[in-house]
């Protein structure tokens, strides 16, 4: 009953939360820079906007593969928040991510393609670190289930503090942040217009914005994951985790500039094997 | 105000300025002016603009480079032509290979004079956009009614 509460709760909030998230997002970025930015419920709007406009369709696959990253995503984060196999919510995000860049490769535009190109160097990039992490949630904790995770005795990042690290590394990537905004950007003006996005529009557009909203509160929950344990306080250290990790995010966000492809997966690729590797290999040694 | 009002993302586009309009454009993003408090934002993407500012005359180049950025963008959208060169072709206007403002090419809906424009009659522009923007989402969302009906 409680799981089933627990992934409804999260298919409805997660689009709310996250669009509320993005629009705080906007407003911290917006006075690093010294200006007043918009107001928080801009992102409402933006979506409320998106799906009144013209459809254009460049193809009759886009948006069908549109909607099966938002399914394939809300599948995955219902995965984490219904307490079942991190290993598996971990393959259905990538999965996801291989249907956002068939929809950009779909169309005949060579900045999309570009950009899906990009994406699945980023996902090369992250991908080490998000499979090592569920072997280092089964070597501190005993279990892939995070129904068992949140039940231990203690946080799971006693054991696992490299882990953290690593993973704030890769929720850049995830979240489009900058340095690592490659395949597309949140900021106005990058070298390939808007990358992977370049040809979806109006609704399309909507769809994948959705999709990022889950994304980005399955990330947040995996941070979580992190910090929960059998006590009842741990979750309030959970979400203060949550939200001085999103506020890191947006601080790197806007202190960095974009690197090259090449500078991206060596510098993942070290601090995955830096982190989670050392940070596995003691777990081993010490279990 | 209502759904597009509150969210209009820019598209610039440079048909043949003397950059001076140009610079006054990226000024209405720097943090003495901020549009972003207005919700807009400077897209580069045809596809995901609902205004399209134009700066400088169209030439015999550019024509058909403004033709299909406007066919790109998705309705409803608006055309605002920023600068004295935009509107009318101003001091190129006798070159030889202008043609004119950039209403001979395609339809504009506001035009903001100046030369440069200042960020401030350019803010104006768009404000004044926002507002023929919404007529045309009305209208677009009647037809769309009437369409199904
Ligand atoms: S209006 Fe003046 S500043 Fe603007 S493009 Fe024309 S000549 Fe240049």
């Amino acid at each position: 009953m409680m799981r089933v509460l627990s992934v409804l709760l999260f298919l409805v909030l997660a689009p709310l939360v996250g669009a509320l998230l993005d629009g705080i997002d906007r407003i911290i970025s917006a006075r690093m820079q010294g200006r007043q930015g918009p107001p928080l419920l801009q992102p409402f709007y933006d979506l409320a906007k998106l799906f009144s406009k013209q459809m254009v369709a460049v193809n009759s696959v886009q948006m069908l593969l549109n909607l099966s990253y938002l399914f394939f995503l809300a599948v995955a984060g219902a995965m984490l928040f219904a307490g079942a196999d991190i290993l598996m919510c971990l393959f259905i995000l990538s999965t996801a991510d291989m249907f956002l860049v068939m929809a950009a490769s779909s169309d005949s535009s060579p900045f999309a393609t570009l950009g899906a190109g990009r994406e699945m160097i980023q996902m090369m990039a992250y991908e080490p670190l998000t499979l090592l992490m569920a072997v280092g949630f089964y070597l501190a904790t005993g279990s892939f289930h995070v129904g068992d995770i949140i039940q231990m005795p203690h946080s799971a990042v006693l054991a696992m503090p490299g882990f953290l690290v690593g993973f704030f590394f890769i929720t850049a990537i995830k979240l489009r942040k900058s340095p690592f905004d490659l395949s597309t950007s949140h900021h106005a003006h990058q070298e390939m217009v808007k990358g992977i996005t370049t040809e979806m529009s109006g609704p399309t557009l909507g769809i994948m914005t959705v999709a990022e909203y889950y994304e980005m509160i399955l990330m947040l929950g995996i941070v979580a994951l992190f910090f929960l344990d059998a006590h009842w306080w741990s979750w309030i250290i959970a979400i203060v985790a949550c939200l001085v990790i999103f506020f890191l995010e947006i601080l790197w966000d806007n202190v960095s500039a974009r690197v090259k492809w090449e500078q991206m997966l060596g510098s993942c690729w070290g601090v995955t094997l830096l982190t989670g590797g050392l940070n596995a290999l003691i777990l081993m040694l010490i279990r | 105000m209502a759904k597009l009002a509150k969210s209009p993302w820019l598209l610039h586009y440079d048909a043949s300025s003397c950059n001076g309009c140009d610079i006054e454009v990226l000024d209405c993003t720097t943090p003495r002016f901020d549009i972003e408090r207005f919700g807009i934002i400077n897209t580069g993407d045809p596809f995901q603009a609902d205004i399209l500012l134009i700066t400088g005359g169209v030439n015999a180049q550019c024509e058909s480079v403004v033709k299909q950025i406007y066919s790109q963008m998705p309705d409803p959208k608006v055309v605002v032509a920023v600068g004295i060169c935009a509107c009318t072709g101003g001091v190129f206007k006798d070159c030889y290979n202008i043609k004119g403002g950039v209403d001979t090419v395609i339809p504009v809906d506001v035009y903001v004079p100046g030369c440069a424009a200042r960020p401030q009659s350019i803010i104006d522009g768009v404000v004044k956009a926002l507002e023929i923007l919404q007529q045309k989402r009305d209208a677009f969302a009647r037809s769309q009614k009437s369409d199904k009906s």
